[in-house]
């Protein structure tokens, strides 16, 4: 009796914690391509404001947008735009379309195995081999060997990026592995010659990044800063950060200011990705 | 005391017994435990309510997820009645009353807008949550033939489960394949052949296999079996049901060894005594006495190793690739239910179309291994009426 | 004994077999050996006292700094929780199906298959149902009720995923406690009952405490299991990565767990935190085996106590 009466005098006390005023806690998920990012930006913010507390998770932009719809989520992380469907329920759960951000530039980048002798490819091979159209690494130039294609969860911004943009809507084929995150599929590139993989390019040794060229008779880019912040390289993209405008006040704002300001994009550099020109900062 | 006054005093309502004296706190009390062990059957059921429930749009047909949709021009909003504009956009008629003017006209904008985003394709205007979709092949847009596709992330979401279904039996048989010999082998090995003394050592050994989480085991098959599997047997696939199936083997071997040694242990000593006592050897006597008594224990065994084996998550999401291929060689990539679920659960909108079919096969595969731990049961629970009608 | 019983012919085929069972039982044991050197090898290097109680304040992904305390606190946490929630209802239910139930009645039945049954769903399928049941209908109705705009309860957080382990390891304590009350001699109880005390009495104050040691077991067991469980927290509270411990009941938390699935699959760069990998997996497996062998001992010294009893 005296157990069950403890026990219950603990689980009031627990309730009265957790019903106390929550300030200062941001919430932010989404993307994976981000959460490298995401984290050590909340890490570097920790430091300065210590009684803002924020709790980062990834598992994919998707995860973002729908967790911004379920609101579960104060800020969304995504490598790639809102859909006009995600705008709608968006609208549907709090009343107002989601304000966008966007953080920082990434080029995305195409990996192979180091000892693979294809140096370059155009979006249209690319687009041929992710759908399965091309099978074999002869038909581009490489050696007589099968392509193996490593692909991302399609919770990912970066797989639905590269759908749309690379592969024009079309599917990826059937036989793509799909693997949790960048490093992964980078682990398995790395293991496998025969491989090739796409991802954000803030990951990874091991691998080589391939040259991209718009098309057959544009020159072979490589993702590099300048060749990402002025557009010469073909498959660039913002990664973004969406959030409720009924939010977007207090700590969040001034989180959101901060990761757009100049200290928060020498993070990025950091970290591997592309801070935002000038002239979108603030 | 007469028979009858005697009866219902000591034997009350549901079996629940009143000592001499029935005080009310020590009934309110007894009353109490009873509810409280109510919550087993009522967690039970729960689940699968609450499971089902956010599945019951797929399984009722009435989701629909086609992408072409009748426009109405925003400007029209006023003109509609509640009901139309409800089923218009997809609200309750509770919730089109309390939202304001401005958001329904942005919603009516935005539908204009996702229709102008809809893609120009012929199969736009399938309903692809429907049966004869998730069921059956269908040549989609841009394929060659007739297959069998799930890609729920698309313009024209395709949510095929046959892929799945594949994928998850291709795993759970070659865990099967892997663990039921070892484990047998070690079961008849240890209750039978082996010293006795030995039994206390390798018994809890076996068992402290069963204390590895399966995270461990999946990142042990991702990180070191994976590799060696393919230098041992040259697949190209580095990640596969192979490998996946090979780490759920063993984490199904504990289940198995342990349900099955407790089965030959159960038959009776007069049975192998009688047997040694004519001259066989401790392997006849196991073989030919002991495993055929203890029958139908290994059978619920393997049942009941079955069951695990399809429910697991971790190792399978980690350790087999992922890739929704419809084949059945296992050293191909695969993808199962239970790791789909686990890495697409946290993308999809709560409600929506894709939310609705993963919850689908979220109940699919609450039915099966509820049926097959049924099974299981039943068998192990005959048996223990066989062996103690016996003794 | 089966020497001397030995025909003149060798029996090959016995002799075969019981190598070959004997092998297989012998297989299990070294696989099991190589897991563990594997994870105590790599993993031995980065794994400190540092390492156990430092922190996520700085670069989690970096061999020097990273620390796993974060991780340590939120299983340990979400593990107290489950068990304030499992172990009075499951202990309930133990006393009621051996104490009160008749063994053929039909609701003790289904109660029995019941706790079978869900001893056997699918780790995934429970954390569909903290999604389903926790997060959309109890959270969502008590951020209704208490009328808060934004989700506060009805998201994932602590208290749903213990909550939803607790629905997972139900049945290990209730089996665990229904072993040790079995095991009881009845004689205790009817000494009890002839004495004139309650049958409630009786088990309050007679039957319970003796079986204590069971009740631990059970505990320990269902700790064991829930401190290694994934599944069911990915979509219930775990986070990949919080600057901070958790405060309140509806904050979300790391995991170590989740952190070795998010180091093995989500990590940076892979081969650079392959060594914080094996010292998390480390941490994890001593964790697991420790709680397994304390509740095997526990369960071991309980049996030799039952039998001096009888």
């Amino acid at each position: 009796m005296k157990k069950i009466f403890t026990q219950f005098n603990l689980a009031l006390a627990a309730l009265a914690v957790a019903t106390a005023a929550h300030a200062g806690n941001i919430t932010v998920k989404g993307s994976d391509t981000l959460v490298i990012l995401a984290q050590k930006w909340a890490e570097v913010y920790a430091r300065k404001n210590p009684e803002t507390k924020i709790q980062v998770t990834g598992g994919g932009s998707g995860i973002g947008f729908a967790a911004l719809q379920n609101r579960t989520t104060d800020l969304a992380n995504a490598s790639r735009k809102i859909r006009v469907k995600e705008i709608e329920s968006c609208v549907k759960a709090f009343g107002k379309r989601p304000t966008e951000y966007k953080v920082a530039l990434d080029g995305l980048s195409v990996y192979v195995n180091d000892a693979n002798p294809v140096q370059n490819l155009s979006l249209e091979q690319l687009e041929g081999i992710f759908t399965g159209r091309i099978k074999n690494w002869n038909q581009i130039g490489g050696n007589d060997a099968p392509i193996t294609i490593y692909s991302r969860e399609n919770s990912s911004g970066t797989y639905e990026f590269f759908k749309e943009h690379v592969l024009k809507g079309r599917d990826f084929a059937a036989t793509a592995q799909t693997l949790q995150g960048t490093a992964q599929v980078i682990q398995n590139v790395a293991k496998e010659k025969n491989g090739i993989g796409y991802g954000g390019g803030a990951y990874g040794s091991g691998v080589k990044h391939l040259k991209i060229k718009k098309d057959a008779n544009s020159p072979a880019v490589e993702p590099t800063e300048e060749s990402v912040v002025n557009g010469t390289y073909p498959i660039w993209r913002y990664l973004f950060i969406y959030v409720n405008p009924a939010l977007d006040k207090d700590e969040v704002a001034s989180y959101l200011t901060w990761i757009r300001s100049d200290d928060g994009q020498n993070v990025v550099k950091d970290v591997g990705y592309y801070p935002l020109p000038a002239n979108l900062r603030k | 005391m007469p028979q009858s006054q005697q009866s219902k005093r000591s034997i009350g309502w549901l079996g629940l017994h009143r000592g001499h004296k029935a005080r009310p706190l020590e009934w309110v009390t007894e009353k109490f435990i009873f509810l409280v062990s109510l919550s087993v059957i009522v967690t039970v059921f729960l689940i699968f309510v609450f499971v089902l429930r956010e599945a019951l749009p797929i399984f009722l047909g009435t989701a629909n997820s086609s992408a072409v949709r009748p426009v109405i021009p925003p400007d029209q909003l006023d003109e509609l009645s509640p009901e139309r504009l409800a089923s218009y956009l997809g609200l309750s008629k509770k919730e089109v009353a309390e939202t304001d003017r401005e958001t329904l006209q942005l919603l009516m904008e935005l539908k204009v807008e996702a229709a102008a985003e809809a893609p120009d394709d012929k199969d736009a205007k399938v309903n692809t949550t429907g049966w004869r979709y998730i069921l059956f092949p269908y040549q989609w847009t841009g394929y060659d033939k007739a297959r069998f596709i799930w890609q729920p992330i698309s313009q024209i979401p395709k949510y095929n489960i046959i892929p799945l279904l594949v994928g998850s039996l291709k795993v759970t048989l070659v865990s099967l394949l892997f663990a039921v010999p070892l484990a047998l082998g070690a079961a008849v090995y240890v209750s039978q052949l082996a010293p006795p003394k030995w039994k206390e050592v390798i018994k809890p050994a076996i068992e402290l296999l069963s204390g590895i989480p399966s995270v461990v085991l999946g990142f042990f098959a991702l990180v070191v079996m994976a590799s060696f599997l393919q230098w041992l047997f040259g697949y190209e696939s580095r990640l596969n049901a192979f490998v996946a199936g090979a780490a759920l083997g063993l984490a199904i071997i504990p289940v198995v060894f342990s349900i099955a040694e407790d089965a030959l242990t159960s038959v009776p000593q007069s049975y192998i005594q009688a047997a040694l006592a004519l001259g066989s050897t401790r392997w006849q006597a196991a073989w030919k006495i002991v495993l055929p008594a203890a029958l139908p224990g290994v059978f619920a065994a393997v049942v009941l190793g079955f069951g695990r084996a399809v429910g697991e998550t971790m190792i399978v999401l980690m350790a087999s690739g992922n890739a929704s291929i419809m084949s059945w060689d296992v050293f191909d990539s695969t993808r199962t239910i239970t790791a789909t679920i686990a890495a697409e659960l946290a993308e999809a909108v709560f409600g929506g179309h894709h939310y609705g079919i993963l919850f689908m096969i979220g109940t699919l595969l609450f039915v099966v291994t509820f049926v097959s731990n049924l099974a299981g049961g039943f068998v192990m629970q005959h048996l223990k009426g066989r062996l103690e009608g016996k003794k | 004994m089966t020497k001397r019983f030995q025909r003149h012919k060798f029996d090959y085929v016995s002799f075969f077999c019981t190598g070959l069972t004997g092998a297989a039982t012998f297989l299990i044991l070294a696989i099991l050996a190589v897991i563990l050197c594997n994870v105590v090898f790599h993993g031995w290097s980065s794994f400190s006292w540092r390492f156990l109680t430092g922190g996520t304040e700085r670069d989690m992904f970096s061999v020097e700094n990273a620390g796993i305390l974060p991780m340590i606190v939120g299983t340990a946490v979400r593990v107290i929780l489950m068990t304030i929630f499992v172990v009075p209802i499951g202990v309930i239910t133990a006393i009621y199906l051996t104490e009160y139930a008749h063994s053929t009645s039909f609701f003790t039945r289904i109660i029995r298959g019941a706790v079978n049954n869900l001893a056997g769903v699918p780790s995934i399928v429970f954390g569909l149902f903290g999604l389903g049941f926790f997060i959309s209908f109890v959270g969502q109705n008590i951020d209704a009720a208490l009328h808060i705009s934004e989700p506060l309860w009805g998201k994932p957080a602590l208290i749903w995923a213990s909550l939803t382990l607790a629905v997972m390891t139900l049945p290990v304590v209730i089996i665990a406690t229904e072993e040790s009350l079995k095991a009881i001699p009845s004689g205790l109880r009817e000494a009890s009952l002839a004495l004139g005390a309650t049958k409630l009495e009786t088990i309050l104050k007679i039957v319970l405490p003796q079986a204590l040691p069971g009740i631990l077991t059970g505990t320990i067991l269902a700790v064991g299991r829930a401190a290694g469980e994934v599944a069911p927290i990915l979509f219930t509270g775990a986070a990949y990565y919080m600057a901070h411990l958790p405060k309140s009941l509806t904050d979300q938390f790391m995991d170590m767990g989740y952190h070795v699935f998010i180091l093995s699959t989500q990590s940076p760069n892979i081969e650079q935190t392959r060594p914080i990998l094996y010292a998390t997996v480390l941490a994890l497996l001593l964790l697991t085996f420790a709680l397994n062998i304390v509740a095997v001992l526990v369960r071991t010294r309980m049996r030799a106590n039952m039998r001096a009893l009888q």
